[in-house]
């Protein structure tokens, strides 16, 4: 049977992944339109800054996220004194750190996907007297599709097995952030073998499934 | 009048200026790869935007660098065919050529669509998509998706050249049909020596971004002004058969 604990950290999980990817579907399909169609000064700046957290030890973005989102944070701060409400500790900043850090992998492989949409598709819909936004709804997202795709798998296997980060911005608090992630650290720390081993193959086998169907859609764009 | 234009436009190492007009004829914009033929067609479409000069549609200007004109391709209202097609692959026949026509009332719409179908033979393909059709069909299907919204203009960039031998000769009857029945200018770019002096009414020759020679094919073939008109004439194996 398993534990109420282990059943809410599981809950938590997909909770958090799902909500960090909804979000990352909206923003990261609108930053990877921009990066792959418009021309424009630091561009692949900006391109670097979002990817950033791809490649710095998860805690460092924690520690930036902590510096903008804190109590005493750049944003943190205004909105604690003007609502009196913190992010900190929240099972919002386990999302706000699920979706820094995977948001990357969705720009990555919905760009790529954009870019290889043949351009002279793009001016045969503006030919046809189709505006910019029409032809990215009825041209370059369609034909984008299996990069965005395998990017929101990807997005959400990454937000799942987030660690790092949301230790360092949600707290290991039992019964509010510890994600299976956590609990699973928690569990190892205090000995407790045999709960841990429920979730660490559960996470094995959906990452693995994640993988799977993230290289079936990517295949095709390719 | 049919279409006039004066373009200037500076690329990496290459300078493009031009000035023409036609009627509503087909002219066939003919010279070595690299020209500035499709360059041309790009700057009338509003898909590149000229450093000078000015692109006027049926005495409509569409492009004026001195007046700050700039009219977007979607409101340019021309029928463009391109070198590789550029059929929407996610979208059957019939959905490629409804997409040319959305501005129109569904009524109406519908019956172009079915008079394009029935123009370019293109019953029961309606529910195939474009990597279902052959080289030929996929050709009436972007000129069928081109003509749909009744352009002003039809802009042809090499939409032959994918095709055999065969089927390009036929496409050539096919372009006449299409010429006498929709007046309006059809500019056809061509590296092609037949295909430009059998189908064209007047030729424009380019030569490294300027125009070397314009003419009605009779006169060029007769009466090449230039040593680099005579090279590409004298490669023309019309050239043997009309002296």
């Amino acid at each position: 049977m398993l534990e109420n604990s282990v059943l809410f950290s599981l809950r938590l999980s997909f909770q958090v992944a799902a909500v960090a990817t909804f979000f990352i579907i909206v923003i990261g399909v609108t930053i990877a339109y921009f990066l792959a169609q418009r021309n424009f000064r630091g561009k692949e700046l900006l391109d670097m800054l979002f990817t950033l957290p791809l490649v710095l030890p998860p805690t460092v973005t924690g520690y930036y996220l902590i510096i903008l989102f804190g109590r005493n944070g750049i944003i943190g701060n205004p909105l604690y004194t003007w609502t009196g409400w913190s992010i900190m500790f929240t099972w919002h900043a386990a999302v706000l750190a699920s979706f820094v850090v995977a948001l990357p992998l969705m720009i990555k492989t919905t760009r790529a996907a954009i870019e290889t949409v043949d351009k002279n598709l793009i001016h045969a819909s503006y030919t046809l007297g189709h505006s910019e936004f029409e032809t990215t709804v009825r041209v370059i997202l369609p034909l984008a599709k299996r990069g965005i795709l395998a990017g929101t798998v990807l997005s959400f296997a990454r937000a799942l097995g987030e660690f790092g980060a949301t230790l360092m911005l949600a707290g290991n608090i039992p019964g509010k952030t510890d994600t299976m992630p956590l609990a699973i650290y928690s569990l190892a720390g205090s000995g407790e073998w045999s709960q841990a081993n429920g979730m660490v193959i559960l996470l094995t086998l959906m990452s693995g499934l994640f993988l799977y169907f993230a290289n079936r859609y990517s295949k095709r764009i390719i | 009048m049919g279409l006039s234009v004066h373009l200037k436009k500076k690329v990496k190492g290459f300078n493009l200026d031009v000035a023409w007009e036609i009627d509503n004829e087909l002219t066939v914009l003919f010279g070595y790869s690299g020209a500035g033929k499709t360059m041309t067609l790009q700057m009338i479409a509003g898909l590149l935007i000229p450093d000078d000069g000015f692109v006027r549609i049926d005495k409509t200007i569409m492009f004026d660098s001195n007046k700050g004109i700039n009219v977007p391709s979607q409101k340019r209202h021309l029928g463009y065919v391109f070198q590789d097609l550029a059929l929407f692959p996610h979208m059957t026949a019939l959905d490629n050529i409804l997409y040319g026509s959305d501005t129109m009332r569904k009524s109406e719409r519908w019956e172009r669509a079915r008079e394009m179908i029935e123009t370019f033979h293109l019953e029961r393909l309606e529910k195939k998509y474009p990597a279902e059709l052959s080289g030929g069909q996929k050709q009436r299907v972007a000129f069928a998706r081109s003509l749909m919204r009744k352009p002003l203009l039809l802009l042809l960039d090499e939409p032959f050249s994918a095709l055999d031998n065969p089927l390009r000769i036929e496409m050539r009857r096919f372009l006449r049909d299409i010429k006498n029945r929709f007046d309006m200018p059809i500019v056809l770019v061509t590296h092609d020596y037949t295909e430009a002096f059998t189908v064209a009414d007047t030729i424009i020759i380019y030569s490294n971004g300027n125009v070397i020679q314009t003419g009605i094919p009779q006169n060029i073939l007769d009466n090449p002004l230039s040593p680099e008109v005579e090279v590409l004439v004298n490669n023309s194996p019309l050239s043997y058969s009309s002296r």
